[in-house]
């Protein structure tokens, strides 16, 4: 894995000399960070009409003539081989038009996993049905191709597999005495030490030192995972996948089947939800693999249970968290390691020791994240990978350090706020996490919280309240490219492979387009879902948002370019360079002299043109070389548990955030609510039961796999700071996974306030509070 | 069998383990009605049969012979959106957009549970002739139909306006 860093070193270096002066310290920040116009807006999403009348055509809905569909059997051990396979009954029971095992599968290349290469989507390295081997209890052993669901599903039943056992390692326990350091946790190091902080922790006045445990966690993404997949006449693959990885899911299947990409065309306009679990698994890899050896389309579509034997979700963990406190409230030691468990073939440690190496100030660091190799299905990235569970236990333990030293616990994070990264020593390209602070505390009536734990009581229920601090970093991905289009009519188009997951991509992409043009929204379209588009960048670390628009910033001063060489003599536009331009009202004008405008309509019909056209990759992400640029919160809880059964209700919630400029209200509300949300499930009720005799996952279905519910939510209140990030496109970061990070620790800490009792295991379910 | 969807009379022949689901999805290329879990856990696949919300995964389609489904491609009025559609863009009572027939199906069907006094877990007097849709019995009766994305409060606020005007008339 120490390619990946120094190609990812290399890279960054080539590309400091091509960044455009905007994205480097002291360059000037994007013009639209001030601007209110179409960004600001409340804009519903432009998508909304063809979801609530169920007209969004997802994966499994894509019409094939000739279609076939499949049907997966599971392998019912964790490791070992297959002895006996008997497809017998299957191959002649009605409807069926194909077995596929290792014994007929085509030879194919193993994926190329995620991170072991820029374009690289794969979930994990394993070959996918090539032998006899098995690798998880849940593994795919065959494939069945029927005329309809009804028929593969029967005749996926009467295939008989024995199997020889060996020993697997599915006990998290045992596999952690041998646990190992990663070579890297997503191109940052396993471990930093800075000064001696265990001698710190033993001298410091005031210690805490606590270990806390996260369960395995799935996506759960309503639409389970499916594709629809064909091979043309001259070879080239089609797949309508559900994904959030179109570019990498296209080099990698080209890689996996020997075809050159341009063979392969991936399209994803509508996915169901996707959380990080929306990748590239077995089960696309089977349909392209059973439609070549059939000769006809597949519609793969995962039953429930096939969800969670196929696609991974979030690890468990195991985390120290051990704080030392200096008389003043500042802290002299801050430890947070911990180990996960992964297997062998993927390259995803569940970063939960991320947020601890830029939240505090403290006098002493020592952070390390290990992994221990467990049989099971791949684990991968679920919403804020690691910041979710690792500000579980980062967060729980200053809550326990403030209430052991007498502190708000608001309190304490303003005396262990930093001035600069903690860890790294860079300066913060904005933080307002005080702020978010003081304005939530206001709001959520904080001051109205008892310190002391059982204080409140109503008939059977003991109220509480509890804070904890939300963070995600701001990430942005290189390789993307737009295309801009300008018609005659004066309408832009903007097409780019990108993602909408429910996000709202397409429409804060039209705002900004709208805005970065000088063009009204609804002379703005998005184009995307689509490997035939300029390729974009993944759904994937809350990048896209900022992704998306510093590409299309880059296209659309190329755009501007090439509109000003295209007007004539007797344009009030003549001889102007793009610098001195600016769009807006529909067309370009001199930036300080008012009547020298020419509208994009009068600029094409002169030059008689139907449409002019730009295309753009975006610069690389030097920004992030140079800041520390994390978006923050402050997540306001109150709960009320049962003294009678244990169960906790969240009565009130609050999420005062602080991520740059918020490009659209409405969605970004969603986007905030949506993940502390899912935070509560996190907290609360959602557990991925793995059975460690046999590493099988014992409750694969949604009746079994607790997420919240509507009567489990209350109204989820949310503001932001709105201050943008000087450093970013558009002022703006990406919002999609903040809003899970720090709920599990604000709701453990509202428990503690209501109860007295200190949960450190999730989820905290009724029978730990009896 | 004939069958009538979204006011159309329907003949088709089956496989008799055909779901409702499937018959709508498969057979009938009527996409609107999402299969989220195929067991009878998420409510995706919600639709309404003489009017009484059902799960059309737990339902054979034999069994609906000759009664009447609407699914959400019947909820418009050609290009006019049904008010509780139009309710969910105004509340942003969606995300990703998969759960969001069967939310749409359930909440007509459970409006008029309501409206006829069924009572729920979470109504106070089951006495009352009258049941008031509040927000705690909107989101009691809700509980069937998952979101993963979050879109609980938006999809309450949304029935809440059609609903609660309604029994305020």
């Amino acid at each position: 894995m120490t390619t990946i860093r120094d190609a990812a070193q290399k890279v960054m270096q080539t590309a400091i000399g091509l960044a455009p002066e905007r994205w480097l310290p002291g360059g000037t920040p994007d013009p639209l960070i001030g601007r209110h116009g179409a960004i600001g807006s409340s804009v519903p999403r432009v998508d909304g009409p063809r979801k609530v009348r169920g007209e969004a055509p997802f994966a499994a809905e894509i019409p094939a003539g000739n279609m076939t569909y499949a049907a997966l059997v599971f392998s019912t051990i964790a490791r070992g081989h297959i002895a006996t396979l008997d497809t017998d009954a299957a191959q002649t029971a009605p409807g069926v038009v194909l077995v596929m095992t290792y014994r007929n599968a085509p030879r194919m290349a193993p994926p190329a996993v995620f991170l072991s290469d820029p374009r690289a989507a794969g979930a994990s390295s394993l070959p996918v049905m090539q032998d006899d081997a098995i690798h998880w209890n849940g593994e795919p052993v065959a494939v069945i191709l029927a005329e309809t669901q009804e028929q593969a599903d029967h005749a996926a039943t009467l295939v008989h597999v024995t199997y020889t056992r060996e020993t697997a390692s599915t006990s998290f326990e045992h596999a952690a005495t041998h646990a190992h350091r990663p070579d890297n946790v997503l191109g940052e190091p396993a471990v930093i030490e800075i000064g001696n902080a265990e001698a710190a922790l033993a001298e410091a006045a005031h210690k805490i030192d606590r270990t806390y445990h996260t369960p395995r966690y799935s996506h759960a993404a309503i639409e389970p995972h499916a594709a629809t997949v064909w091979w043309e006449a001259d070879g080239r693959l089609v797949v309508h996948d559900a994904t959030q990885m179109l570019n990498g899911t296209r080099w990698t299947l080209a890689g996996i089947f020997g075809l050159k990409e341009e063979q392969v065309r991936i399209l994803s306009p509508f996915v169901g939800g996707g959380f990080g679990g929306k990748a590239l698994w077995n089960h696309q890899i089977l349909a392209i693999a059973a439609s070549r050896l059939s000769g006809r389309p597949v519609r793969i579509a995962l039953s429930r249970e096939g969800v969670f034997r196929v696609s991974g979700g979030r690890t468990t963990t195991r985390q120290r968290v051990a704080l030392g406190a200096r008389a003043d409230g500042t802290l002299s030691a801050l430890i947070h390691t911990g180990t996960a468990a992964m297997t062998a073939y993927n390259n995803c440690p569940e970063q939960f020791s991320f947020p601890a190496r830029h939240l505090y100030a403290a006098g002493s660091f020592k952070l390390e994240q290990k992994v221990a190799d467990i049989d099971m299905v791949a684990n991968t990235f679920m919403r804020a990978p690691g910041e979710s569970v690792g500000t579980f236990a980062l967060e729980s333990a200053i809550d326990e350090l403030a209430a052991d030293m007498g502190l708000d616990p608001i309190d304490l994070r303003r005396r262990i706020e930093p001035v600069k990264d903690p860890t790294s020593g860079h300066s913060f390209s904005a933080r307002h996490l005080l702020d978010a602070y003081a304005r939530g505390a206001e709001r959520f009536g904080w001051s109205a919280r008892s310190p002391t734990p059982r204080a409140r009581r109503e008939g059977e229920w003991l109220v509480g309240m509890g804070v904890a601090t939300a963070t995600y970093p701001y990430y942005r991905m290189p390789g993307g490219t737009a295309r801009i289009t300008l018609t005659r009519a004066g309408h832009a188009c903007v097409a780019m492979a990108s993602h909408e997951m429910g996000m709202g991509t397409a429409t804060v992409q039209v705002q900004a387009t709208a805005d970065r043009l000088g063009l009204p929204i609804d002379h703005v379209t998005f184009a995307y879902g689509d490997t035939a588009l300029p390729p974009g960048t993944i759904a994937g670390g809350s990048s896209q948002t900022a992704s998306i628009a510093a590409t299309v910033t880059a296209a659309s001063e190329k755009l501007v370019s090439a509109l000003l060489k295209l007007v004539g003599n007797d344009s009030p536009l003549a001889g102007l360079r793009a610098g001195d331009v600016e769009a807006r009202d529909g067309g370009l004008g001199h930036r300080t002299i008012p009547d020298r405008f020419e509208s994009y309509v009068s600029i094409l019909s002169r030059a008689n043109r139907e449409e002019v056209s730009a295309e753009a990759e975006a610069p690389m992400p030097l920004e992030v070389q140079k800041y520390a640029m994390h978006s923050y919160g402050a997540q306001f809880c109150e709960v009320r548990v049962s003294t009678v059964t244990g169960e906790t209700r969240v009565s009130r919630f609050l999420g005062s955030f602080d991520t740059g400029r918020i490009l659209n209200p409405r969605t970004a509300a969603s986007q905030f609510r949506g993940g502390i949300i899912m935070g509560l499930g996190l907290a609360l009720t959602e557990e991925t039961l793995f059975d460690e005799r046999t590493g099988r996952i014992i409750n694969a279905s949604l009746a079994e796999y607790h997420m919240p519910v509507h009567l489990d939510v209350p109204e989820i209140d949310v503001i932001w700071t709105d201050s943008p990030d000087p450093r970013a496109p558009l002022g703006a970061h990406g919002i999609g996974e903040i809003g899970i990070t720090g709920v599990g620790a604000a709701v453990a800490n509202a428990i503690y306030n209501a109860t007295g009792r200190r949960i450190r295991d999730l989820p905290i379910t009724l029978d730990k509070l009896l | 069998m004939l069958i009538t969807i979204n006011g159309q009379g329907t003949e088709v022949a089956l496989d008799p383990r055909t779901s409702l689901l499937d018959l709508l999805r498969e057979h009938l290329e009527l996409h609107g009605t999402k299969k989220g879990c195929d067991q009878g856990a998420c409510g995706a696949c919600t639709v309404l049969a003489d009017g009484e919300r059902i799960l059309s995964c737990m339902a054979l389609a034999v069994q609906y012979e000759g009664r009447s489904i609407s699914t959400v491609e019947g909820l418009a009025h050609g290009g006019a959106l049904h008010p509780l559609q139009q309710a969910f863009i105004d509340h942003d009572g969606f995300q990703c957009g998969y759960c969001t027939p069967g939310q749409l199906c359930s909440a007509i069907g459970m409006a008029a549970e309501i409206a006829r006094g069924v009572p729920s877990a979470v109504t106070a007097d089951l006495a009352a002739g009258t049941i008031s849709p509040s927000r705690d019995e909107l989101r009691e009766r809700m509980s069937g139909n998952l979101c993963r994305c979050g879109a609980h409060n938006g999809i309450i606020d949304a029935i809440t306006e059609i609903y609660t005007a309604e029994a305020a008339e």
